[in-house]
Parts: structure tokens; C-alpha cells; sequence
């Protein structure tokens, strides 16, 4: 099934020109409007009008999420405040989250999109979507909520974690799609099968899993156990939310909605474009964003682009599932965390060394974070007690800092790796 | 002068108590009693030995994390009870004991029994009025 034949089965040379026309749109909407991108294109000695093809586009600088940063919180937005009906952010944590603004037809395009991907899993308007994805500033669950909606499918919005309620719902509701971090979809699998839950009596069809890096190992086994199609979705709060690309029944990559957003894939290192068919990392350009328009946004996700026919009909482009990334960041649990925030709760604690290294690991299905910092001397007691304390003290300053738990592992002091550029501050064990 | 208790911060990895007790045997410290408190993290190994100081240095130098504490020893009778009775006076005496440990004298005739008590001043003295021997630092020293 296709949401929108017309968008997405589209001929190339259309879309192309359809592509052009609202980049050279949203190039002055930007220029005009957002400070930020004048001073840019200004250091990079561009103008919108320079741009006349698609090609031309390498000619624009990059945004980074450090340019977010700085414009926090609503420094790169293209309408006055009050036109922004809706806001999200990336983990909001403390620093500076980076800040996503919405006008009413950016939620609207972002409910088309998603209501594509829903699609591409099997939803229609008979369908009842059980969303695991958290609600609140993370875009997961209101995207997935808004795209459902849109079907006209019944949406449940259970929101991340409580599973013996998902367990509940799914079986007196007879949820046809899960929608989920593909980790939590796994661990779900195994409560069901830990309750007794006869799976012949659950109606799942299709999942829709995303917001983390996951293998094609991961899906054959929550499809086995779960017996339904796990399909990859992929987006980024920056940009959107989920919707930005889907995976169809093919599960051959993921289609990407080219005439909302515009991809690239450049080099990491000379930040050339590559051409298709090459891994790099993904860059975005929201074509028709009014709120808050984002030009060659760096993803840091690594990805290649593919355009083969693909069978399912869909003209758009594919990228390939994306199996890491080019900065240190850290995604657990479909949550983005830099290790200098981690960094950053840990010294603020007064008796801890500033030597830590962070270890992640997938022991089961879900991703932990183990930090081990090097014992101070202030630190250390010769009572157990004092110490167990310590440690729980700082496991607590830094899930509060970053909303996710963590194990603490005092070490000695001197005993983490040194170096004398930039230290090597993250082991991630994760088989992925 | 109160009995000094060195103690050091392990890592729970292997052959780190062997580095630890070598620098002690390298330095020629003996070690007079000893007991380690682990988690499964970590360890803490507790000693006393006849030159707190220089043991500190010694393994402060090796870059452990050392630390010194006052604790209290006493004579215990080695018999059933004996430890037994010491603790009785403690508890009367509304007095909580952090941790502790115990050894036999060479000669056999009594368990020294190495106690930390939250207030060591307030320990000794119910100890003491109770009339059970509390050991001076030389006395253990020199075992």
C-alpha cells in the first residue's frame, strides 16, 4: 500500500524540478527570515540566487548542531514565535537541547509523512497502532501519533516503558502495528513470552522500530518472536521527527521522502559529495519547513544512498540502515547523549576525579551504560558504606543530568587509559 | 597513641591484592593483622603493620589510595563468649561497631580483635571501664 501515490511513485525529472523549485524557495525564506543563515551564506559567499540545480546545492555551507546550539533556543526560526504552534527537543537534558519549532503546516507535513511510513508498514484506517515511543519533547511518540491520525488508524499512545500495560493493551486491544525502539520491541517479545501470553492470540501484523542503530539479526528475531513484519523508520528532531525515510515490505532500505526533504551523502573527512552508492554521512535540507527550515543539515549518521528501482513501486531514493555515526555522540535507548554530558554531571560532583570512561554495552536487548571513574582520595573510605554512598550519589547526579540510569564502577586512581590528544572517553561494546 | 589502620582502595581485578602485599614485602613491612571488605566492584584492604607511616608512603608512592584510620584493639579471652561479651559492652554502651576483625596472639592465649567503632574515643572508654584490655599501638605493633 501507498499513502501518496502521487509524492512518492512521482517520475524522477518531476521530482527533481519539484526539488529545485522549493529549495530555491525555502533558500530565500531562510535568507530573509534567519539571521544565522545570512551570516553564513555571507561567510561562504553565496546567495540563495546563486543556486540554480540540484547540484548546486554543495555550494551552501553545512549546519551543524553546534550552529543549533548557539542559536538556542529560537535563533534559527523563519516566523515570527507566535506562528510556532508546537516545540520538541532533542534529549532534553542540560546544555543547551537543540530546539525544534513547528508552525501548523509543519505538523501537518509531518503527520503526511509519517501517515507514508505507517503505510509502508500495512496501516490503515481499520488499524489499531499501539506506540511505545515516549511522548513529551522527544518527537517519537507525537510524530508517530500525528502520522497515525492522519491514516485515521486508532492510536494508542502508551508511550515508552510500562510493560505490563503494553502487555494488557495489546491483548485486550488487539493491536494490529507496534510501533517502538526495535530494543524495547525485543524486550517486549520476552515479557510476552515470560507472562505465558499465547502469541496466536495477539493480532500484531507489523511493527514500526526505530530511533536507534539496530541489525538485520535484531529484526529476524522480533519478527520470529513476534511473528510480525518489523519494519525500520528512520528521522532525526532536527529535521522533523520520524518520517524522514521509511523501509518498505521490501527491506531493502529505507525510502527517503525527497520531496520534503533533499539528501546528500558527503564525505566525513573533505565533506565532498559522494556519489550514490557511497557510504558517508547523511546530510539534510528541509524543503518545504516553514518554522524552522534546516539546510544541509549534517545528520553525523553514516548511510549510503541507493536509487535501483526498487519493487514496491516507490520512485524515492533509499538509504541504507544506518550503522553509525561520525561524532562521539552516543544513542542509547533511541535517546542522543554527548559523553561530555555525562562529563559534565561527573565533575560536578566535588569528589570525583575528572578520569572516566564510558563503557556501553547491550548485555540483553537494551543498552546500559556503565561509567567508571577513578577513585579520589577524598573519595575513598575505609568503610564500604561510605563508598556504596558515594557511588550512588554519583549514579544519581548523572541520571538526573541525563535522564537515563547508569552503573557507577569506582576504579583506582591513574588506572584510565591517558592520552595526550583527545581522550578516548567511550568503549561501545555494542554488537551491532 | 591510638592504633593506626592502613587502608587501601582495590580495583576487583586480578593480581591487584599480590601488587599491593609485594610492595609491602619489597619495602620489608610484615603485615601484623589484615582483612579485606569487598563488593563486587571493589575491595577495601584494611592492615595494621608496625610503621603505619612508612607503609602509607610506600604504597602511596605505588600509586594506591591509601588512607589512615584510628581503630581500637583489645584482648579478647580465646574462649567461647569472648567476643561475644566485648560486643555486649558496646551495644550497652549504645555504641555501633563500622567493622572488625580478629587474630590470634603467637602465643595462643588471646584473639586480638581489631575494632572500628563509630566514636573511637567513646569505644575505648566503655572498653576500658568495662576492665577488658584495650592494647596500646606499641603493644600491637610489636606482637
Amino acid at each position: 500500500m501507498i499513502w501518496n501515490k502521487e509524492a512518492e511513485c512521482m517520475r524522477i525529472g518531476e521530482r527533481e524540478k519539484l526539488q529545485i523549485e522549493r529549495l530555491r524557495a525555502i533558500l530565500r525564506r531562510a535568507y530573509k527570515n534567519v539571521p544565522y543563515y545570512q551570516k553564513r551564506f555571507g561567510e561562504s559567499k553565496v546567495k540563495p540566487a546563486d543556486i540554480r540545480s540540484l547540484k548546486d546545492i554543495k555550494k551552501l555551507p553545512f549546519t551543524t548542531k553546534t550552529d543549533l546550539r548557539e542559536g538556542y533556543p529560537f535563533g534559527l526560526f523563519a516566523v515570527p514565535r507566535k506562528e510556532i504552534v508546537e516545540v520538541h527537543t532533542s534529549s532534553g537534558t542540560t546544555g543547551k537541547p537543540t530546539v525544534s519549532g513547528y508552525t501548523r503546516k509543519d505538523i501537518e507535513i509531518w503527520g503526511e509523512v509519517v501517515a507514508r511510513a505507517l503505510t509502508m508498514c500495512g496501516a490503515t484506517k481499520d488499524d489499531i497502532i499501539q506506540n511505545g515511543y515516549g511522548y513529551g519533547l522527544f518527537t517519537g511518540g507525537l510524530g508517530v501519533h500525528y502520522g497515525a491520525q492522519r491514516i485515521g488508524a486508532t492510536v494508542v499512545p502508551v508511550s515508552a516503558g510500562q510493560t505490563k500495560r503494553h502487555l494488557d493493551i495489546m491483548q485486550d486491544f488487539g493491536s494490529t502495528i507496534l510501533t517502538c525502539t526495535p530494543s524495547y520491541a525485543l524486550y517486549l517479545t520476552e515479557a510476552v513470552a515470560e507472562a505465558g501470553i499465547n502469541r496466536k492470540k495477539l493480532k500484531l501484523k507489523a511493527g514500526c522500530f526505530g530511533a536507534e542503530m539496530w541489525t538485520d539479526r535484531m529484526r529476524d528475531e522480533i519478527e520470529k518472536r513476534f511473528r510480525l513484519l518489523a519494519l525500520n523508520i528512520y528521522g532525526l528532531t532536527e529535521i522533523i521527527g520520524p518520517g524522514v525515510a521509511q523501509e518498505c515490505d521490501q527491506k531493502n532500505g529505507l525510502h527517503i521522502f525527497e520531496d520534503h526533504f533533499y539528501p546528500e551523502v558527503v564525505s566525513p573527512e573533505t565533506l565532498e559529495p559522494l556519489p550514490d552508492g557511497e557510504k558517508g554521512e547523511l546530510v539534510l535540507t528541509t524543503l518545504t519547513r516553514d518554522g524552522m527550515p534546516m539546510i544541509r543539515f549534517r545528520t553525523r549518521d553514516i548511510t549510503t544512498l541507493r536509487r535501483e528501482p526498487c519493487k514496491c513501486g516507490r520512485t524515492l531514493v533509499r538509504m541504507d540502515r544506518v550503522t553509525g555515526r561520525t561524532d562521539d555522540m552516543l544513542k542509547i535507548r533511541g535517546v542522543l547523549i554527548f559523553p561530555s554530558q555525562i562529563e559534565k554531571a561527573l565533575l560536578e560532583v566535588r569528589e570525583v576525579e575528572p578520569h572516566y570512561q564510558i563503557i556501553v554495552t547491550r548485555p540483553q536487548h537494551l543498552d546500559e551504560i556503565e561509567v567508571q571513574v577513578e577513585t579520589s582520595k577524598k573519595l575513598f573510605s575505609d568503610e564500604v558504606r561510605h563508598l556504596e554512598e558515594a557511588r550512588k550519589k554519583i549514579e544519581k547526579h548523572i541520571e538526573n543530568s541525563i535522564g537515563l540510569r547508569v552503573k557507577v564502577t569506582l576504579v583506582e586512581p591513574k588506572t584510565l587509559p591517558r592520552s595526550e590528544g583527545k581522550a578516548k572517553r567511550v568503549i561501545d561494546k555494542r554488537q551491532l | 597513641m591510638e592504633v593506626k589502620q592502613i587502608s587501601l582502595f582495590l580495583e576487583n581485578k586480578k593480581g591487584r591484592l599480590w601488587e599491593a602485599l609485594n610492595v609491602l614485602a619489597k619495602a620489608h613491612i610484615n603485615i601484623r593483622a589484615l582483612s579485606i571488605a569487598d563488593t563486587s566492584d571493589f575491595g577495601i584492604l584494611r592492615l595494621i603493620v608496625p610503621d603505619p607511616d612508612n607503609a602509607k608512603k610506600v604504597l602511596a608512592k605505588s600509586n594506591f589510595t591509601v588512607r589512615e584510620s584510628d581503630v581500637i584493639a583489645v584482648g579478647v579471652p580465646d574462649s567461647p563468649g569472648g567476643l561475644a561479651s566485648v560486643l555486649k559492652i558496646l551495644t550497652d554502651a549504645d555504641i555501633n561497631v563500622e567493622y572488625m576483625y580478629a587474630f590470634v596472639e603467637k602465643s595462643g592465649k588471646k584473639a586480638i580483635v581489631v575494632l572500628r567503632t563509630d566514636s573511637i574515643s567513646k569505644g575505648k572508654k566503655a572498653l576500658k571501664k568495662a576492665g577488658v584490655t584495650v592494647l596500646s599501638s606499641q603493644q600491637v605493633y610489636t606482637l
